[in-house]
């Protein structure tokens, strides 16, 4: 069982039951489950979406959008019905907060659903989880049932004249499916390429139907803000940015691990306090702030505040709160090509400048770590990561191509160090030669 | 399909799938979970496979295919009883994931996408599974060993190799 | 919905609400380029061709998916929009072969198209390219990988369009590829329009494929000679040794109600045009029994004389004559014309599909409409009475599918069969076969017509809803059967028939009088009207034998000659040969048919690709017939009439008016009228138009047929410009109510077969020999995909 690490600084909001068996009905009970959404039946559906709005809370997902108005745009007569979706597809690299909390306390995200539910007019909801996850996808049915059981899900919940249905859905592998028209197309049965947008998914979603659709940890967060309430919830991040945040510490750390931290809450201190430092008296190369789509920041440019506005000003992004840290020995181009081998990888092939454009920069990049690039090749991957930055179907290409373009105007030198047949100089690669039977 | 018609998967796996096809508003919504279940039950999506789930949810196989193929966890051919899979992407390349592909490469002797003669243990360099912060990590089958090192992932092997002849 | 004014690029326009943007500019003229946008299909967004710059949009908007919106201002060509399409090329490019001189779409590639507009002509990429062999998974269809540019159009083309869904997307990213329903190969309608849908030489035919460069080819636009829809072909044809070849046939420049659809027959059978076993020279059938080529001297003066002995001799009443469904209206108009003219018989008759006499004179009888294929594409509701549509009317079936998916129309139909169309259908009333008839008397409100079919109620339910509707019905239906649907149809607030006949001209044939009771235009030979007057004395009065008495008249020894032009009543019919043993028998076709082989000469004809003239389709829509291909040695049935008569020692100015002094000969010899002006020429003057010149010009006659038959007389300059017209069926002469012996048989034609024609198609045959290597289809070959 993976636990939140803990640090003196740590605010446990969303983490408040974890490590305290909240797995089990009962204890979360014990532990003033379910009393949120029970308060919600007393209000009415605007009030409780200007309690989220007052709130601050943004989408934790990775756009960082309001969720209060998110769920405002949910038009209130529908001749389909609505639906709440738990985007529990956790699949950007360098991200690893999500399952916590299906570990740890997977019916705060039951009722986190059940209060879109009543905030939105929805009667069903669905908890999509990527494949990988099946033993977390085994706690969370487990958790399902059981509040069927006790009729907190079904027909009359807590005795009211509520219905709601909730199904667990898993995923088989396919970060695309992430982004969240693919993930209404997987959950309908089809390969997850995203749909046309307009009709968005509040106006015309699953099944046609007016859709919220959130990330696990935005919706988890959803009954703390009615537990603490929300202006004390906003008080604990920056403007307009509100609350806490996981934070997934991973890469040349002394103590990675995630963590729950304060909105806004200083880079710098992130890495050299929480994280405990670069190991082997290291220096600090780069950060990738926010998952793998993020664009890299250089060592004199970690002393912002964590929140969306301020990681935007620095010229990367928030994102899902994936904290890569990168020392001294990395190669930048190998980096590179990591992250540009996962995009190709994932790319669902929809459109031409992400299908291809993955593809070639995979093919650039590969030769020229390998030192097979002369100058103009790396002028010639610049020209093309930008030419797919904002000509994407969806924004996987543009995922891709930011931090691309980031690596190269950051680091051209180590680009170029690897022209002419020289080679890589920092991390040349090992025999990865595979064996084969 | 009526349950007493015939069906590849076991009695078990049969009814929860009658079961699942009612769960949601359309039927093709239970397409991705049935297949993984059936992968898991069969051991890959064979083309058996596909024609039952086709059949049960009223889809054709080539919709099945199409659906298949898009999925990485889903394979049309069998892999090794224990199915390793390492994860190189960005954080457990920083710690060793690369290393540790190649040392469960040289261990069990065995490239990307193989299996070993025994049909013990199959290989596969994977994307981040989520275990970034734990990393280098390795899914076997859907177990996740996290924090690894070139020592531990031979014990896990070991461990695997030893469940598997008792 | 409400127009808006938007801006492109500084022209003000508007269109209504909901406009694609892509569409209103098209509509404007300003052309917006795109691969994956296609109209009528769903939307994809996929490949970034038609960015365009949406003030107020922080980034470049799909002019596929954005519809225009009131006070929009839109940039279509900049340099920064320029360069986002040229990067999209590039990076597709980047993969595709670059061999277009030798890829078989070469000259008539989109992509090809673009690159030269956007100028990626550097290659920026080193990598070698992903190379996979090519494919072939059916007898029609090709696939070759790399250049597929994955614009899904083929597949939803496949799937949306003709409901067929065989075509699927498999992997991902750059890996994704087309896939086949079967894994290796396809098991589909094979009708070709994912090839042609193609952008590029990704998707190829069977039959086209490499075997010339487009520029070679020149393309003529004609009709499709296979079922009775009528289908515009633009046919590809090229020098051969023998004449012009047909190589491609397709409808790319949309024109005509079938727009880009044409099914497997109309794409790919026209190979029975090409096959060795063609006849290309006269046969004289010798003592011993044998044929031996003649010249046509011979074969024509041999002929007319015993045509002319044994009418002179026995009379005209020994002498029968079978016409085509396949021929022109004016070849139908001048063989009864001959035959009644000339030989003096009403013997005449041709392969009935459909009852259509009974259809107009219902019509007639009850001042109703008939549709024309083009109400099908946009009727708001319709029914389909019997028939199976995809089978046996493909462009029907495709308008109906269209009009569903993209209007929402409501079909209802009732069938013996499980038809696929019922996947349409709002309503679907399963019955039993004998039943079509107590159908329209239930639905008409006799409640004990169809007693135990309890959904019947529903479906008359369902059809009390609509006001206006169409109403096509097939071969089920004859005679009363058909008077009493139209009398039901009456009943509805707007409403139109159609009847659905089989062969390319079979609709014309019936309206040129290929029947031994009525005239063209169904004018009753008992009251020949004008007809009495202008096919002269030796016109008959008396109603002729059909088609099955003119064969017992022969077995009897009472028919003297037979004249067969382009049919094979011997195999449809199952004649004894033994029957045609004394009688003279004359044929002209195409192959040795199983009736050629009973002849005593053979006279060697074109078939609808290789003349010029007009057919009309079943739903009475007339449209220009032009000559593409050609064949040293034949000849149309045209020629070869006129040439008989010729050789009668006829004067054939009376036969065909051409050149000057026609009919004011006829005048002088009828008292009264004598002195009379020549009427044809008045007629032509008042119509504007030119005296022919030659009597081998199919148009002398079509100005007959439009003088005499009202019903035809539609506007020229449309037609003449390849466009349909709908006849004017409420001029129609018949009479109503008479009864008339049921002969029709239909041909029970599948997508794969096509009455004589489609047993010379070798792409028909192997599209139906791969189906039997790969059985578990039913019957029909046709899958049925569950929904
Ligand atoms: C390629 C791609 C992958 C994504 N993957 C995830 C994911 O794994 N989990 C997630 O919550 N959001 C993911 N998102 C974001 C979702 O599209 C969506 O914005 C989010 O679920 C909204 O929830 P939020 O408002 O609570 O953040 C992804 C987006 C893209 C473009
Ligand atoms: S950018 Fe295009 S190809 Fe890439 S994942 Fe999105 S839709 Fe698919
Ligand atoms: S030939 Fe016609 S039916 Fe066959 S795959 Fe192509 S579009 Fe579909
Ligand atoms: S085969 Fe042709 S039509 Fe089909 S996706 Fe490829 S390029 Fe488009
Ligand atoms: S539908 Fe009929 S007319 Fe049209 S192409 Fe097919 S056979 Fe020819
Ligand atoms: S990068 Fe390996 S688990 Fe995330
Ligand atoms: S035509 Fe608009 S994206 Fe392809």
């Amino acid at each position: 069982m993976a636990y939140l690490t803990t640090h003196p600084d740590v605010v446990p909001v969303i983490s408040f039951r974890f490590g305290k068996g909240a797995a089990d009905i009962d204890r979360y009970l014990e532990l003033d489950g379910y009393k949120d959404v029970q308060k919600c039946f007393q209000m009415e559906p605007d009030a409780i979406i200007n309690e989220v709005k007052a709130s601050g809370l943004r989408g934790r997902g990775g756009a960082g959008f309001p969720t209060g108005l998110k769920w405002s745009f949910v038009p209130k007569e529908s001749a389909k019905p609505k639906y709440i979706l738990v985007n529990g597809d956790e699949s950007e690299p360098g991200t690893c907060k999500d399952r916590l909390i299906f570990e740890h306390d997977p019916h705060s995200v039951i009722e986190g659903v059940l209060i879109a539910g009543l905030a939105v007019g929805a009667r069903m909801g669905f908890i999509y989880l990527r494949g990988e996850y099946r033993f977390l996808i085994e706690i969370m049915e487990k958790a399902v049932a059981d509040a069927y059981q006790r009729g907190f899900l079904g027909k009359g919940i807590f005795g009211t004249k509520h219905d709601f249905e909730i199904v667990v859905q898993t995923g088989a592998g396919a970060y695309e499916v992430g982004e969240e028209s693919a993930l209404m197309e997987s959950l309908e049965g089809k390969r997850g390429v995203p749909r046309i947008r307009p009709p968005f998914p509040a106006v015309a979603g699953l099944y046609g139907g007016p859709t919220v659709i959130n990330n696990a940890e935005t919706l988890a967060t959803v009954p703390h803000i009615f537990r603490i309430g929300a202006k004390e919830y906003a008080a604990l991040g920056t403007e307009r940015n509100g609350g806490t945040r996981l934070y997934c510490l991973s890469g040349h750390l002394e103590k990675p691990g995630v963590y729950e931290l304060p909105m806004g809450y200083n880079l710098r201190k992130m890495i050299y306090e929480v994280g405990g430092g670069i190991p082997n008296g290291k220096k600090l190369k780069a950060v990738v702030p926010g998952g793998s789509s993020t664009p890299v920041l250089l060592p004199e440019e970690i002393d912002i505040g964590m929140d969306f506005d301020q990681v935007a000003k620095a010229g990367s992004m928030l994102g899902s709160g994936g904290v890569v840290v990168l020392d001294e020995t990395v190669c930048m181009v190998e980096f590179a090509l990591r992250t540009i081998k996962f995009y190709q990888h994932e790319s669902c092939g929809w459109c031409i400048p992400c299908r291809e454009g993955t593809d070639w920069l995979k093919k650039s990049l590969t030769r020229l770590h390998m030192g097979g690039a002369v100058d103009k090749d790396i002028d010639q991957i610049k020209y093309l990561a930008e030419n797919m930055l904002g000509r994407t179907f969806c924004p996987l290409g543009d995922a891709a191509a930011m931090p691309t373009v980031g690596f190269v105007q950051k680091f051209r030198k180590e680009f170029e160090d690897h022209l002419n047949g020289k080679g890589c100089p920092y991390h040349p690669a090992p025999d990865y030669e595979l064996a084969t039977v | 399909m009526p349950a007493e018609k015939t069906t590849i998967f076991s009695p078990e796996l049969a009814a929860r799938f009658d079961r699942l096809v009612t769960l949601y508003p359309v039927k093709r919504s239970a397409l991705v979970p049935m297949l993984l279940y059936a992968q898991d039950e069969i051991g890959y999506i064979s083309d058996a496979v596909i024609a039952e789930v086709a059949e049960r949810i009223g889809i054709t196989e080539l919709d099945v295919r199409n659906v298949v193929s898009y999925y990485s966890l889903m394979r049309t051919k069998p892999v090794g009883k224990y199915h390793v899979q390492v994860c190189t992407n960005i954080a457990c390349m920083l710690r060793g994931g690369n290393e540790l592909l190649h040392h469960c490469s040289k261990r069990l002797g065995i490239g990307h996408k193989q299996t070993t003669p025994d049909g013990l243990f199959s290989l596969e360099e994977v994307e981040c599974i989520g275990s970034c912060s734990w990393a280098p990590a390795v899914q076997v089958n859907y177990d996740y060993h996290e924090n690894l090192t070139l020592e531990t992932m031979d014990k896990v092997l070991d461990e695997y190799r030893a469940k598997a002849s008792k | 919905m409400a127009d808006v004014t938007f801006t492109v690029d500084g022209k003000q326009l508007t269109a209504p609400k909901g406009t694609l943007l892509i569409e209103a500019c098209r509509q404007a003229g300003i052309e917006i380029p795109a691969f994956c946008y296609y109209p009528g299909l769903s939307l994809q967004g996929a490949c970034r061709m038609c960015v365009v710059r949406v003030e107020k949009m922080p980034k470049l908007q799909t002019a596929c998916t954005t519809p225009v919106a009131e006070g929009m201002v839109v940039t279509t060509e900049s340099p920064e929009i320029g360069q986002a399409r040229k990067a999209t090329i590039e990076l597709l490019l980047g993969n595709h072969p670059l061999d277009c001189p030798v890829c078989d779409a070469g000259g008539e590639c989109e992509l090809q198209d673009m690159t030269f507009k956007y100028g990626a002509h550097q290659s920026q990429f080193v990598e070698i390219k992903n190379h996979r062999e090519e494919q072939q998974w059916s007898p029609v269809v090709y696939f070759d990988r790399p250049r597929c540019i994955l614009c899904y159009r083929c597949v939803r083309v496949c799937g949306e369009g003709m409901d067929v869904w065989a075509l699927g997307i498999q992997n991902r990213g750059s890996g994704a590829v087309i896939a086949p329903n079967k894994q290796d190969h396809l098991e589909c309608e094979e009708c070709g329009m994912c090839i042609d849908i193609c952008p590029v030489g990704a998707l190829t035919s069977g039959t086209y494929r490499y075997k010339t460069r487009p520029w070679e080819m020149s393309h003529v636009s004609t009709v499709c000679t296979h079922c009775a829809d009528g289908c515009k072909t633009t046919l590809g044809v090229r020098r051969s040794d023998d004449g012009m070849e047909i190589v491609r046939g397709d409808n790319r420049d949309k024109s005509g109600f079938n727009n880009d659809f044409l099914c497997i027959k109309g794409r790919y059978a026209f190979d029975f045009a090409n096959r060795e076993e063609r006849v290309t020279q006269p046969m004289l059938r010798q003592p011993n029994g044998e044929f031996k080529p003649a010249t046509w001297e011979e074969a024509l003066d041999f002929a007319a004389g015993k045509l002319r002995e044994i009418r002179d001799s026995r009379g005209g009443k020994s002498i029968g004559v079978i016409g085509s469904t396949r021929i022109t209206n004016e070849e139908a108009y001048l063989l009864q014309k001959f035959a009644r003219s000339i030989l003096g018989t009403n013997n005449i008759d041709h392969h009935r599909t459909a009852d259509y006499p009974a259809f107009l004179a219902a019509l007639k009888a009850k001042g109703q409409k008939e549709a024309s294929i083009r109400d099908f594409a946009d009727a708001k509701a319709i029914l389909v009475l019997g028939n199976d549509p995809t089978e046996q009317h493909p462009l029907l079936a495709w308008q109906i599918r269209n009009n569903v998916r993209n209007n929402q129309a409501r079909l209802h139909a009732a069938n013996h069969q499980d038809i696929k169309l019922r996947r349409q259908a709002t309503s679907f009333l399963p019955i039993q076969q004998e039943n079509y008839g107590a159908l329209v008397a239930f639905l008409a409100g006799n409640e004990k017509a169809l007693k135990g079919n309890a959904e019947a109620a529903g479906f008359r339910d369902a059809l009390r809803k609509e006001e206006s509707i169409v109403i096509a019905f097939g071969s089920e239906y004859r005679g009363k059967d058909i008077e009493a649907l139209i009398a039901f149809g009456a009943g509805f607030k707007n409403v139109k028939f159609a009847c659905l006949g089989d062969y390319a001209n079979s609709r014309g044939a019936s309206d040129m009088g290929l029947l031994p009771d009525l005239l063209p235009g169904y004018v009753p030979v008992t009251s020949a009207g004008s007809f009495a007057q202008e096919y002269g004395a030796a016109l008959p009065a008396e109603p002729g034998l059909d088609m099955i008495q003119m064969f017992d008249a022969a077995g009897r020894g009472d028919l003297a000659a037979l004249y067969v032009a382009s049919s094979d009543p011997v195999k449809l019919y199952g004649v004894d040969p033994a029957a045609l043993k004394n009688t003279f028998v004359i044929v002209q076709d195409m192959f040795l048919t199983e009736t050629a082989k009973l002849a005593d000469v053979i006279l060697p004809a074109a078939n609808l690709y290789e003349k010029a003239g007009t057919a009309t389709n079943t739903y009475g829509d007339l449209q220009l017939v032009k000559k593409a291909a050609d064949k040293a040695g034949v000849r149309a049935d045209f020629d070869l009439i006129v040439r008989l008569a010729g050789h009668m020692g006829h004067d054939i100015k009376t036969l065909v008016p051409f050149g000057k002094g026609l009919l004011a000969d006829f005048g002088q010899s009828r008292g009264t009228q004598s002195g009379e002006a020549d009427r044809h020429a008045v007629w032509l003057t008042a119509h504007q138009l030119e005296l022919k010149a030659s009597p081998f010009d199919p148009f002398a006659i079509f100005d007959e047929i439009q003088r005499l038959v009202p019903a035809y007389e539609v506007p020229r300059l449309n037609l003449m410009a390849g466009n349909d017209e709908h006849l004017k069926s409420d001029l129609v002469q018949i009479q109503t109510g008479a009864a008339r012996r049921d002969l029709v048989l239909p041909s029970n034609d599948t997508l794969f077969t096509s009455g004589t024609l489609g047993e010379y198609s070798q792409m028909l045959h192997s599209v139906m020999e791969s189906r039997k290597q790969k059985p578990g289809r039913n019957s029909r070959g046709l899958m049925i995909r569950k929904a």
